[in-house]
């Protein structure tokens, strides 16, 4: 805080004068937990903070910088390997630093934070967080300097408390064809008031299958202008107000950053909480989030954009001191370098470590202490350290982890990932895009919110056929077995270790995300369906009206059917909410997903029953009699959809049981409703009687913690049963 | 040192991250750190108090030359204090010996045009010993300062360890020598917060009426020297190239323009096209190598060059922390450093350029954004230093009166 701004704010308020005399100290929390699964299988080993990037672990990058833009002292929360990470503190000399002029670290630990929104509800319970922080992820490379960004968000917030958080960001142009930027980040839409740089919407995950973004109205009435943005790269750097902790604690479903926290924000019009924005002009800021942003940092770092943080200024080993030498190559004073081998431009080349004869190392970093054999070549690849590469290897656009051993002749594709420790055999070829580590896949991910797309279930069809793993040496190496698990143990065909399937992100993700440059057929692909789109443009001006082909994208590349659909159901069913689709157009359409994803006519009926209530809940607030009044109101104007699919007592029964289900798992804020709600399905013809004596019946044989339901509406079913009854005797 | 060590650690880093930029700053701040070293370090009873001394420095000073190499002020200023050690230990143990009673007085006056100070430094040691190796130059003829090549070395000895005999025992010698080492160190700061005002001096010497002046970029030793001559009532006008990539040449044009001084902004290639009205070139220097070669930002060359076939007067102003004893060629030299090309394009502008990459994935657009240029001896038509004007091919002479030979490399010996 500069003295201008101190003695300004004085004047406006001379109450407090104490603690504007003194600002208090610039504090910073640090992610150490990227909480995403997208640097598996090497984060199964070591946290994804202390993986090097040039030579350096990326949190040390991180705090370096924290450092040097002036921060006082920083929390750094530590989730998985967390004992690592620690040490790793403890080690370099972070922790337990103290003093003037040095940035104090403290970590904070936690093991069961599954999101950065439970990492900043754990800081704000331990306390500490005195005035504005920044809130930065241990995997953000940077050299901007923080002062203009810190005093606009200091002279806005006085003026306005609302403003709570300022989110820096970066000009970057997105690719046309493949919709991400340099980064293999998707691209990001924002609207921003250009005036006040006020952050007016934000969409991430703005996939090319939607050609349009869906603005609310108001911020359109509200505002005289604002400016559209698709060429901003989120660098995920913000300066936040201490509010913003307890804002995570009062919205304990906040979990992503952006999706949650942001989105939260600019729809919550009620507190009014802004959000504003800051370009980086001049400096360099980019977080990595995946393999891509991995190799474009790296790059980036060896190009120097990074300076100070490049590898001969500033390296955190005593011994291993680099020094560039023409075109862009590092290299340390001791490396053991063969006459005939050849280094290309833009690499780097770690201390201790030898190259034999016709060598080829061509945009590639070489760890520490690698021992590279004869006629070997390596391209765009990164080599940790402690790696042995036999004679006549060929790396090309990989990650190979420490301690790897690639014996003679093995060749490694494109876009693989080598897990710590992996052997490959001789004359083994690993296929292109695969991961292979010493740990198993693991078969079941949590599939908590922050996870899921990240990864849920595994796909049987999208494992990389096995078969593939071919030899091109005499010793053909054909697999034994085909494993049923997606994860097969090769120790037979030559490697040593796991090869991981893909995840459900599937091969579409695997060229997007990876280290490998983009491959040209892909490209080309793009470039049509680029063409392609322009000519129909037309078509797709209603942006109420999905796509046809975003449908059977979907449907093709899907592996678990039914949690699919639902979710498709449910969007389709938000549009329809939104106003722009009539009741005959949803039910073709529902139809026509469920013919997509080839399921029963009692699934849709489920589905369908949970986007309604799932629709009263949104528009409900907390309380249970509101919730009440506006699921009626839901069931009371969907009731005619559902009864289109409760034709049978099956579909009906499968109603309640997903409404059962709901209440028990998914939404638990129906379940002191349940006998309430149950009569009004009844009342509203959606379920019949039988459907309701069938579903007790069925239950009573069930489990207690089954019964639970079905006792809290026995009233209703002895009402019911009474009322036959006196049918019965009427008819007799 | 304990307690020096989180100082001298706070002090790398700072280097490391080029937290500390330029000579001036730098070697400032390396003087100060190693008085504190000098202050903090614990006299030992062993025989040679000096030896011990100059191991603590030199291995601190190891660490901040490794920390940045490229500022080469850091290990200039690491090797006078080596210096300094070595002749405060020859003084002591000389005043003993010798009774010469040269009284400190007269010894002020004799070199009163270099420093007023009372108290003796290394600088005035070097002067006088610098006066004893040269010929009389016109200055010191025209001041009539006598040159007394018997007196200065002994003189000095005298004055710093007056009326002190060496038989008053080891430990009031050992705190002697190190009261003398910091203090000489403190002379050595004040030398380097004042070098301006001696070079400046000089400047009505060199600036004539209605002379055109040529800079590049900007440098303080410049705007002093051009400020100095401005006051003396001399007018000039002064062409300032803008030093791309940092552009430095902007504030110095609105400094000069605040003083009243003419002042014309150009680019840096339109050096040549200017060069011609242009009577002197008056640049400042990030180091000067022992062989009179210059170290300075980038484009200097191409100046010096233009100005050499115009026949245009190239003059090199620096203050003394500047020399360096290396040479060039030295392997330890780093001559350059490459920053952020942020300097010269837009990241976010060029983004999508960086994708773009050859078959064999090498990228196609690379930025280069170095630092510093190489002028070679035979450009350079002058040196000016707080000590005088000196040509090139003197400066390996002027060089070694400030360093000894054998701390050229700043290395702790394998013994410690």
């Amino acid at each position: 805080m500069s003295k201008k701004s101190r003695s300004r704010g004085a004047a406006a308020s001379g109450d407090d004068h104490e603690d504007l005399a003194r600002p208090p100290p610039l504090q910073a929390v640090l992610l150490a937990d990227s909480f995403t699964l997208k640097f598996r299988p090497i984060t199964l080993e070591r946290p994804k903070v202390l993986l090097p990037l040039v030579h350096m672990p990326m949190i040390e990058y991180t705090l370096t910088w924290l450092e040097s833009a002036g921060v006082d002292e920083a929390f750094v929360f530590c989730c998985a390997h967390s004992h690592q990470v620690k040490e790793y503190l403890d080690k370099s000399g972070w922790a337990g630093k103290a003093g003037a002029g040095s940035m104090a670290v403290t970590a904070v630990e936690s093991h069961d934070a599954i999101s950065a929104g439970d990492a900043l509800r754990v800081i704000y319970e331990r306390g500490g967080i005195l005035g504005d922080f920044v809130l930065i992820s241990g995997d953000t490379i940077s050299n901007m300097s923080l002062k203009d960004a810190l005093q606009e968000h200091m002279d806005r917030k006085k003026k306005d408390p609302l403003a709570v958080m300022t989110m820096i960001l970066k000009h970057s142009k997105p690719s046309i064809l493949t919709h991400q930027t340099r980064l293999g980040n998707d691209e990001i839409v924002m609207a921003i008031d250009p005036e006040t740089k006020e952050l007016l919407y934000y969409e991430d995950r703005a996939d090319n299958s939607h050609l349009y973004v869906t603005i609310d109205k108001d911020i359109l009435t509200n505002n005289s202008t604002l400016q559209l943005h698709n060429d901003m790269e989120d660098c995920y750097i913000d300066i936040c107000s201490p509010e913003v902790l307890s804002l995570f604690t009062d919205n304990f479903d906040y979990q992503h950053l952006r999706r949650h926290f942001v989105k939260g924000l600019l729809v919550d019009d009620i507190m009014g909480y802004k959000i504003y924005t800051h370009e980086l002009r001049s400096g360099y800021a980019a977080r990595i989030d995946n393999f891509r942003s991995y190799d474009t940092v790296s790059k980036d770092v060896i190009q120097r954009w990074t300076y100070p943080m490049v590898p001969d200024v500033i390296s955190n080993r005593d011994c291993s001191e680099s020094r560039l030498h023409r075109q862009g190559i590092y290299k340390a004073s001791d490396v053991t370098l063969s006459h005939s081998a050849q280094i290309g431009a833009n690499s780097v080349v770690g201390s201790a470590t030898s190259i034999g004869d016709h060598c080829k190392i061509l945009n590639s970093v070489i760890g520490e202490d690698c021992k590279i054999g004869k006629n070997v070549l390596i391209n765009g690849s990164y080599i940790w350290d402690n790696v042995i590469i036999e004679d006549g290897c060929k790396v090309s656009n990989s990650l190979v982890c420490d301690g790897v051993h690639l014996k003679a002749g093995a060749i490694v594709e494109p876009g693989c990932v080598l897990s710590f420790n992996v052997e490959v055999g001789k004359n083994v070829v690993v296929p292109a895009h695969s991961k292979v580590s010493l740990l198993p896949q693991p078969s079941n991910e949590d599939s908590d919110e922050e996870l899921e797309y990240a990864d849920t279930n595994s796909g049987v069809t999208e494992s990389p056929p096995f078969s593939s793993m071919r030899s091109n040496g005499d010793q053909a190496t054909v697999p034994s077995e085909e494993d049923e698990s997606e994860t097969s143990k090769i120790g037979t065909c030559g490697v040593v270790g796991y090869i991981w399937a893909s995840g459900d992100t599937g091969i579409l993700e695997d060229w997007r995300q990876s280290i490998a440059p983009i491959p040209k057929e892909k490209l080309e692909e793009l470039q049509h369906a680029v063409s392609e789109d322009d000519g129909s443009e037309d078509e797709s001006n209603n942006p109420t009206l999905p796509d046809k082909d975003d449908f059977s994208d979907i449907a093709v590349e899907d592996d678990d059917p039914f949690s699919k659909f639902e979710k498709e159901v449910e969007e389709t069913f938000q549009r329809a909410l939104g106003g722009g689709v009539n009741r005959d157009n949803l039910i073709l359409e529902i139809n026509g997903l469920r013919l997509a994803y080839s399921l029963q006519h009692a699934d849709c009926a489920g589905a369908v029953f949970y986007s309604v209530m799932k629709s009263a809940l949104v528009a409900a607030q907390s309380t249970n009699d509101t919730l009440l009044k506006t699921t009626a109101e839901a069931l009371g104007k969907w009731k005619d959809l559902l009864r289109n699919y409760t034709k049978t007592v099956d579909e009906e029964m499968e109603i309640l049981l997903k409404f059962e289900e709901m209440c028990q798992e998914t939404t638990k804020e129906f379940s002191p409703l349940f006998s309430k709600i149950l009569p009004y399905l009844y009342n509203e013809d959606v379920v019949s009687e039988d459907a309701i004596m069938r579903w007790a019946e069925e239950k009573e044989h069930a489990d207690e913690s089954d019964k639970v339901f079905v006792k809290q509406s026995e009233a209703f079913i002895q009402w019911l049963k009474e009322a036959e009854e006196e049918d019965d005797e009427e008819e007799e | 040192m304990p307690d020096v060590q989180p100082l001298v650690r706070d002090f790398v880093l700072k280097l490391k991250r080029r937290k500390v930029e330029g000579s001036h700053a730098v070697a400032r701040q390396t003087a100060e750190l190693l008085r504190s070293v000098v202050s903090q370090h614990r006299m030992g009873s062993s025989a040679n108090q000096a030896a011990a001394l100059a191991d603590a420095v030199r291995a601190v000073g190891e660490q901040l030359i490794a920390a940045n190499p490229i500022e080469l002020a850091v290990g200039n200023i690491v090797r006078r204090v080596l210096h300094i050690i070595k002749e405060e230990d020859i003084s002591a143990t000389a005043v003993g010996i010798e009774g010469l009673s040269v009284t400190v007085d007269s010894d002020d006056e004799y070199d009163s045009e270099h420093d007023d100070r009372p108290s003796l430094s290394a600088a005035v040691l070097a002067a006088h010993a610098r006066n004893a190796l040269r010929a009389p130059s016109l200055q010191t003829l025209l001041e009539d300062i006598p040159v007394s090549p018997a007196i200065s070395r002994t003189a000095s000895s005298a004055g710093d360890s007056d009326g002190k005999s060496k038989s008053a025992g080891d430990k009031s010698s050992t705190r002697k020598l190190k009261h003398d080492v910091i203090a000489a160190i403190g002379d050595l700061i004040d030398e380097i917060d004042s070098c301006y005002e001696p070079i400046s001096e000089q400047a009505v010497e060199l600036i004539h009426q209605n002379e055109v002046i040529l800079t590049l970029g900007r440098s303080r030793t410049v705007k002093e020297f051009l400020y100095a001559a401005k006051e003396k009532k001399r007018s000039f006008r002064v062409f300032v190239a803008e030093g791309a990539p940092r552009y430095q040449g902007h504030i110095l044009a609105k400094e000069l323009v605040e003083k009243g001084v003419q002042t014309t902004v150009i680019t840096d290639s339109a050096v040549f096209a200017m060069i011609s009205r242009v009577n002197m070139v008056i640049v400042g220097a990030h180091a000067v190598m022992a062989n009179g070669g210059v170290i300075a930002p980038v484009g200097m060359n191409m100046v010096a060059l233009a100005a050499q076939r115009h026949a245009v007067p190239f003059v090199v102003v620096a203050g003394s922390h500047k020399l360096c004893p290396l040479y060039p060629h030295n392997p330890e030299v780093s001559l350059n450093e490459l920053k952020s090309p942020s300097d010269l394009l837009d990241f976010g502008e060029f983004s999508d350029c960086m994708n773009f990459s050859t078959q064999d994935g090498s990228l196609l657009l690379n930025v280069v954004n170095p630092t510093f240029d190489y002028v070679p001896p035979k450009l350079v038509s002058l040196f000016i230093t707080d000590t005088g004007g000196h040509s090139p091919s003197y400066m390996y002479r002027l060089i070694a009166e400030y360093y000894s030979a054998d701390d050229l490399v700043v290395r702790r010996k394998s013994t410690s």
